[in-house]
């Protein structure tokens, strides 16, 4: 048992009892904690707003044997502001949050990628530089690739035969040549393509010069990618605004 | 754990909103040790409030009749329209006195993360309630929390273009509280919902 301090993105709250929550916090050093924030729903609780999802918090915890506990809390960056005005930023923020939670599921287990991942697309999508859901889609290929399952979207995902390639394979992680191409695969327009790699490098010249057209298909594939390597279905998908 | 009934009954006091089983096994033996006169008033009120209390088809408070008491009321402005996600807060508003016009309850809040959208709310009716041009402000009563920020934030956009008066409920400092303790975001809305003061 013992105090440490870390920051970390606030990624879920839970009420408990009559005042308190859980929160679930992304962190640089200690991966995802689980802790409790005491009397966090009392209007005059010293909290306040800190612990609230998108906030990047400065904490001191103290060590539980399941969960910790809370004992200060200091906002680093209140990016829930900036999100929560527009609502197509809440629900691609939202199905961020969703996604880095499903992506350290056990819990402690250091994740500084995935954290600084989340930490830098939080602040583009409070900043309001580019739309909404290019932002959730580029987040989503790039926390799958710090995860270990980086999509190509160039080379073909079987053989590694340079591309460009025009069907996308959702099994076999990409793109894919003609000899490699399963049945059934997409054949997406090829600006739809070029988009995928450009959110995936962070691109964003290119990506913000996109069509409405290809950036609703570029999403669909994106979310199938998604879905394709987590188990259960990433709820708040559903609710992002096109 | 305890024979038969009475481990029943702490389970299901457990499943009550913000009771714990410590909490469960405390009110299990007080109502044990209670008169029984007083249990069955108990259990009476609980049928009662099963059996008799439905929703106002208006406004989705908790009502005795079709139509709550407040609906009901010409007495209360039917020009302004307060909104607010749950029936406690409605309670909550009146014992202010200072609203006279009438409520929707939505039911909850916009919260994608537990898959809950602007269709599980009563966001539709809320709408058709407009439709007879009667209301001509809305007043945004939603949780000062992330979830009823992104709630209000979603009405709003919906209504503006209505030709609605679109209002959010001030947030600010709490009454009886050091500047120093508050947060940044409390700090930064009380400077937003900042008034001239008319001396
Ligand atoms: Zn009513």
């Amino acid at each position: 048992m013992s105090l440490y301090r870390d920051e970390g993105v606030v990624l879920r709250t839970q009420k408990l009892g009559e005042a308190d929550r859980i929160i679930s916090v992304l962190t640089r050093h200690h991966g995802r904690v689980r802790a409790v924030a005491k009397g966090v729903r009392r209007t005059r609780s010293r909290f306040g707003a800190r612990l609230e999802p998108f906030m990047l918090v400065d904490l001191q915890l103290y060590e539980g044997r399941s969960l910790d506990t809370v004992t200060q809390a200091e906002t680093i960056a209140p990016y829930g502001s900036g999100i929560v005005s527009d609502y197509a930023r809440y629900t691609s923020g939202t199905a961020m949050l969703e996604t880095a939670e499903r992506l350290t599921e056990t819990e402690r287990e250091p994740a500084v990628q995935q954290f600084l991942l989340l930490a830098g697309a939080l602040r583009t999508l409070a900043a309001g530089e580019h739309v909404p859901r290019l932002v959730l889609d580029s987040y989503v290929l790039r926390a799958l690739s710090v995860a270990g399952w980086a999509p190509s979207f160039t080379d073909c995902a079987r053989c590694g035969a340079p591309g460009p390639h025009r069907a996308v394979a959702v099994a076999a992680g990409g793109v894919v040549c003609p000899q490699c191409r399963p049945p059934g695969s997409a054949a997406p327009h090829p600006a739809t393509i070029a988009l995928l790699a450009a959110l995936l490098t962070g691109d964003w010249e290119t990506a913000d010069a996109s069509e409405g057209p290809r950036r609703r298909e570029a999403s669909g594939l994106t979310a199938a990618y998604l879905q394709w390597h987590l188990e259960r279905q990433v709820r708040s998908l559903r609710l992002v605004e096109r | 754990m305890y024979e038969g009934v009475v481990q029943d009954l702490i389970d299901e006091l457990g499943r009550l909103p913000g009771v714990g089983p410590k909490s469960a096994q405390r009110i299990a033996f007080h109502l044990l040790q209670s008169d029984p006169v007083d249990v069955r008033r108990l259990v009476a009120a609980l049928v009662e409030v099963t059996e008799k209390v439905r929703f106002c088809e208006l406004c989705g408070n908790v009502s005795a009749e079709d139509q709550c008491r407040i609906c009901r009321d010409p007495r209360r402005d039917a020009a302004v329209l307060c909104v607010v996600e749950e029936p406690k807060d409605v309670v909550a508003i009146e014992k202010t006195r200072e609203f006279r016009g009438r409520y929707h309850v939505l039911g909850g809040a916009i919260s994608p993360i537990e898959g809950i959208g602007p269709d599980d709310l009563r966001v539709k009716e809320l709408v058709t309630r407009l439709a007879s041009g009667e209301v001509t402000e809305i007043i945004l009563a939603t949780d000062p929390n992330l979830e009823g920020e992104a709630t209000a934030t979603y009405l709003a956009r919906l209504l503006k273009p209505m030709g609605l008066k679109v209002t959010r409920l001030a947030s600010g400092l709490p009454v009886g509280g050091d500047l120093e303790y508050a947060d940044e975001l409390t700090l930064g809305r009380a400077f937003e919902g900042r008034r001239l003061l008319d001396v």
